[in-house]
């Protein structure tokens, strides 16, 4: 056993690791960016007048964003071409990725040497708050102004892209970021299925809650639901949380007023495990995947998808004709209808960025009535519809998103990601509703959770407020 | 390297030159500084700088503050803190100890008995073991959908009663995933022991059989002993294996139901990169490598029976 031999060898052997060990502990004293030395100016642009690319010289534009999905990759992609035709001397050079891979690396992208000049940051304190926070993206308002985003989007979405001047709130404030798309969740329907138990879309929300009663008593199953991935319950438990009232439910998520342990939730919560437990969600929900239930109820196994209009592409596909899309029934036949919703990832300008104007150019074009037409041709929401809008059927699935999106929008009815409201709302609200769906957590228990976690936020927001008013912080971020 | 050494390391050596023979000598610092150097730069730095990160409050971007032991201090009292480490000691028994109670028994009767293409059996025992572990999230998850392969199994053999969404259930998901680790192990484990088992001498055998051993007597008076070693390397890997866990929960139950398969590893991701705790992040990343170090060095003394 040689091994054997050479380890007894060196009883001594353990006062060079030690000694390495701390050497290397000593040696790491200094972490790159701990000391904050990441983040960045965070002034203004000082446009007054509508930027010209053209005379910028030669260019490169590094853009990081995340639609790789179907319809949107192709939509970017013709833009992203348009625009280099449009200014020969500008260069865009793309860098795509999904979701969660831009998520996992866009903090170290944007505070490192050499940020990407454009970016889409998710809204929300994670991430969006995060970088202006440390000063790492630019304000837009001066280009708000020049290009009449004020005027061209409605306020609702604009708010959204809203960060308050010392970093701390959300949804007020500084404008960081345009988006390109719009999005909602709605109620997909299988028309087959609705018309082989005779069934029309429903008018009223109580007319919806009983046909899922005469679905399942016809043995079909009348929502289809993936839960495995966490999140798709917080998009079910909007929806049901929203048909009580739009407006306090944004007044608590962008922090301005109110509880999360109200009726309104607690009803909320109450009809998810009821509809769970009548068998109008599938048995095992929570073992499904997100993408496999689309699969499911693409194949006819569902009457209803409760989902976002991301979703549209994939679904029509497969259904076609069969597919149509409606907002949650109002309560009363003919109402304003409510929805969970809001509008894609922002494309914000990094305050490093050499290009600010060049970049703030191509946000104008990626979000312009051009750009409108270009995402309705290959089956995306524009965030503002624009002239091929108007002629897309209205009896079609598109139709039906559009015109969806139009109403919710004139009804200014729009409820916010719930998960917004703290930054770690986002696993309180997951881990309680998959608790909730699976009868393991009471609705009472799931309101008072998520209440803990919105109150100790709301506490610590209130505390560096008290701080920000004591007197001037050393630091930005006064922590 | 028997070749006349050069430069410095002539020199040092020509001091110790009168040393006995299989004296320990200053020269052989230098020729693992090479390896030192590089093992130093890419990991023990990098550890440190974990260390130093587990002291403070940081989200990555501003000014960091600092924590001492704050982060740690978290993870006793912080119950959301403390379920992922359980459920790692939890999933132990899965990657770990099951394989390797499972492994032993197949080594057993595998080299007992003279089997037909038994490299075939051995080349698909180990497979699981080649496959990146992604693969396996993505197919177990399919076998373990609410209507996967297993529920079908199931239903057509007459246990409906028995089907569930398995990654979906509090009391379900974490052994589900406990299984698919087994499965992944087993494979690797059986080949060390029948490699192991080759090697011990057809005589004790043969002495055990004419003390009118029986193949259990056997089993626990020849093979067990002689697969000492081969049991201390198939425990740390495994356990290893099974504590860095990150990749079968990222891709089955993303730590789900609930928190129900929260495990370290995954926390460390979460924290880090969506949560903005790189702090807290680096406190159980430091303490999942130091839990390690002491199992994995606690096993080899133990089965292996080393002494210092």
């Amino acid at each position: 056993m040689p091994k054997r031999a050479a380890r007894t060898h060196h009883p001594r052997g353990t006062a060079p690791v030690v000694a390495l060990a701390a050497l290397a502990l000593l040696a790491a004293g200094c972490v790159p960016g701990t000391d904050g030395s990441a983040a960045g100016g965070g002034t203004a642009g000082g446009a007054t007048a509508i930027p010209d690319p053209a005379k910028a010289g030669k260019v490169t534009l590094t853009v990081w964003d995340q639609e790789i999905r179907g319809g949107t990759n192709a939509e970017v992609e013709q833009l992203n071409k348009e625009f280099q035709r449009a200014y020969p001397n500008v260069r865009v050079k793309r860098v795509a990725r999904g979701f969660t891979d831009l998520k996992a690396t866009l903090k170290l992208a944007v505070s490192g040497n050499n940020p990407p000049d454009v970016v889409q940051a998710n809204q929300g304190y994670p991430d969006m708050v995060a970088f202006v926070r440390a000063g790492l993206l630019a304000p837009l308002d001066n280009y708000a102004g020049i290009y009449d985003w004020n005027t061209r989007y409605p306020t609702t979405l604009l708010n959204h892209n809203r960060v308050s001047a010392d970093g701390r709130r959300f949804g007020t404030g500084r404008l960081y970021g345009i988006s390109q798309t719009g999005e909602f969740v709605g109620l997909y329907y299988n028309k087959d299925l609705l018309a082989k138990s005779g069934l029309r879309p429903p008018r009223t929300w109580g007319e919806f809650t009983d046909q899922l009663a005469r679905l399942r008593s016809d043995g079909r199953l009348p929502i289809q639901l993936g839960n495995l991935d966490k999140y798709p319950a917080i998009h079910t438990f909007g929806v049901l949380q929203s048909q009580a009232g739009a407006a306090p439910v944004r007044d608590l998520v962008f922090g301005r007023a109110g509880r999360f342990d109200t009726r309104q939730t607690k009803d909320a919560a109450a009809t998810l495990a009821d509809w769970r437990r009548r068998g109008y969600l599938p048995k095992g929900a929570n073992g499904l995947g997100y993408d496999d239930a689309a699969k499911k109820f693409a194949s006819g196994d569902g009457a209803y998808l409760i989902t976002g209009t991301w979703q549209l592409a994939d679904l029509k596909k497969a259904m076609g004709d069969n597919l149509g899309l409606m907002p949650p029934p109002p309560a009363t036949a003919g109402g304003p209808p409510v929805s969970t919703g809001g509008q894609g990832l922002a494309w914000s300008i990094t305050s490093r960025s050499k290009h600010p104007e060049v970049a703030a150019a191509y946000l104008d074009f990626l979000t312009s009535e051009h750009a409108a037409d270009v995402m309705t041709r290959h089956g995306v929401l524009p965030a503002v519809p624009g002239k091929a809008a108007a002629r897309v059927p209205r009896t079609s699935v598109d139709g039906q998103m559009l015109d969806t999106w139009r109403r919710l929008n004139d009804a200014d009815a729009l409820v916010p990601y719930l998960d917004y409201a703290t930054p770690t709302f986002y696993d309180t609200l997951s881990e309680g509703l998959q608790g909730v769906i699976a009868g393991a957590q009471s609705p009472e228990r799931f309101a008072a959770t998520a209440q803990r976690d919105y109150a100790a936020f709301m506490a610590e927001q209130r505390e560096g407020d008290r701080d920000a008013a004591a007197g001037p912080g050393p630091q930005r971020d006064g922590r | 390297m028997k070749g006349a050494p050069r430069g410095p390391a002539r020199l040092i050596g020509r001091r110790y030159a009168r040393r006995a023979p299989g004296e320990p000598r200053a020269v052989g610092y230098l020729y693992v500084l090479p390896a030192l150097a590089l093992y130093g730069a890419l990991l023990i730095f990098p550890f440190g700088q974990s260390v130093w990160l587990s002291l403070l409050h940081w989200d990555g971007l501003t000014a960091a503050t600092w924590a001492g032991g704050d982060n740690y201090h978290d993870l006793l009292t912080d119950p959301e803190l403390r379920a992922p480490f359980a459920h790692a000691l939890i999933l132990l028994v899965f990657y770990s100890a099951l394989p390797v109670a499972i492994g032993l028994l197949l080594a057993a009767l595998l080299s007992r008995a003279r089997v037909r293409g038994m490299t075939f059996f051995r080349t698909v025992l180990f497979l699981p073991q080649v496959l990146a572990l992604v693969v396996v999230g993505v197919t177990w998850r399919s076998i373990l959908a609410p209507d996967g392969l297993l529920n079908d199994t199931l239903e057509a053999v007459g246990l409906a009663a028995l089907t569930r969404p398995w990654l979906g259930d509090y009391d379900w998901a974490l052994p589900a995933v406990g299984i698919v680790g087994t499965w992944v192990s087993t494979g690797l484990c059986m080949v060390l022991f029948l490699a192991g088992a080759q090697r011990i001498p057809r005589e004790l055998y043969e002495a055990a059989r004419l003390d009118g051993a029986g193949p259990i007597r056997e089993f626990l008076a020849v093979t067990l002993p002689g697969l000492r070693p081969q049991i201390a390397v198939a425990l740390t890997l495994t356990i290893v294996a099974g504590l860095r866990n990150f990749d079968l929960i990222y891709i089955t139950t993303s730590g789900g139901p609930g928190n129900a398969t929260s495990v370290p590893a995954y926390e460390v991701y979460h924290r880090a990169f969506e949560t903005n705790q790189v702090g807290s992040a680096a406190a159980i990343g430091v303490t999942l490598t130091l839990l390690i170090f002491v199992l994995t060095v606690g096993i080899s003394r133990l089965v292996e029976g080393r002494r210092t």
